[in-house]
């Protein structure tokens, strides 16, 4: 049920505020400041996320093969490598350091 | 056919960009699927996450949430945040489409990262309406078929750990970051979050440290403008 609630106000409040950028009259939002803040947070978000997704197990942080991965992940965007390279890139190494009983 | 405005640009050249984009984006819904059912959501529950939410990183960040056993409002919370760049987003697509007041609403849950990058590349309004509804057709339709897919296979699996699936999540954070980090104030601001998310880890409700590192935003702009004030302190009074 929790999980239904999540669900149902993700869905809710990520389609108001698309619609709402559609509806609302050019200029309301322009301004520098809105603007920068806008872009701003979306960095902070995924930066955390990406961090506690890696290094997190509950709320204890722990060095496991995710970070591996992580790592994997890192190479390949500095390689250039397209969005689903990266991801595989990630699950593999994670995998193979699992396979070979580390973390 | 032959009304091409001035652009160069070919209708079918604008598709096949928009497909290209649609359809790799759109297969990454695989990841997304087995993330979610490998997160414990049930394959209805992963489903109506893509067909209703439809932005990636938020439903990420929502299933990793729920995953840590975040209470359902925080995790929203943190999703929403997320998602709160497509408003910016629509509001440089309205000018550009110039949709009529009906289409909005249906095109609304289109106004992402991806279809706005194409329709933003086309050097015409009919190129960027083009643009915009094939990109987000395709990646509609894939997506979810995907989804569908990836929460499938995970339940096949079984234990998506053993296959190295949990570090999926942070692979695509990482990877809608990298482009993002363009220049001092952005590193700084997600160096100051991953401090603010991880320290406050084991102090924090679960969910909670997310949205306090998002504080990393205002927090450095501000840091930022003080600077750039204290610069030049003749000018007249910093506040604008």
């Amino acid at each position: 049920m929790n999980t239904w609630i999540a669900i149902g106000a993700t869905a809710l409040g990520c389609y108001a505020v698309k619609l709402a950028g559609l509806l609302v009259p050019a200029g309301a939002l322009e301004r520098p400041l809105v603007k920068r803040l806008a872009a701003l947070l979306p960095v902070a978000l995924l930066a955390a996320l990406t961090a506690q997704q890696a290094f997190a197990d509950g709320r204890a942080l722990v060095l496991d093969a995710r970070a591996a991965g992580l790592a994997a992940a890192a190479v390949a965007l500095v390689l250039r490598a397209p969005f689903l390279l990266v991801v595989a890139a990630a699950v593999l190494v994670t995998a193979g350091v699992r396979a070979m009983g580390g973390g | 056919m032959d009304e091409r405005d001035g652009g160069e640009k070919p209708d079918s050249a604008v598709v096949r960009d928009a497909l290209g984009v649609g359809v790799a984006v759109g297969l990454s819904g695989f990841a997304f699927g087995v993330t979610s059912a490998g997160s414990g959501l049930t394959l209805l529950q992963t489903c109506a996450l893509s067909l209703l939410v439809f932005t990636g990183a938020s439903q990420f960040a929502l299933v990793g949430a729920l995953a840590a056993g975040g209470n359902p409002l925080t995790a929203a919370a943190g999703a929403f945040f997320l998602g709160v760049r497509n408003a910016f987003y629509g509001l440089r697509l309205s000018q550009l489409l110039a949709l009529p007041r009906a289409v909005r609403p249906f095109a609304a849950q289109w106004v992402i990262d991806e279809t706005t990058v194409v329709a933003l590349a086309q050097p015409t309004r009919r190129g960027a309406r083009i643009g915009f509804a094939v990109t987000g057709l395709s990646l509609y339709v894939l997506w979810n078929l995907t989804t569908l897919l990836g929460a499938l296979g995970a339940e096949a699996i079984g234990d998506t750990d053993a296959w190295g699936l949990d570090a999926a999540g942070p692979a695509v954070f990482l990877a809608l970051l990298a482009p993002m980090l363009k220049t001092t104030v952005e590193r700084t601001v997600a160096g100051v979050a991953v401090l603010l998310g991880l320290g406050l880890l084991p102090v924090l409700p679960a969910g909670v440290p997310v949205l306090v590192a998002a504080l990393a935003a205002p927090a450095v702009l501000w840091a930022e403008g003080r600077r750039r004030g204290a610069d030049r302190d003749d000018v007249q009074g910093g506040d604008r």
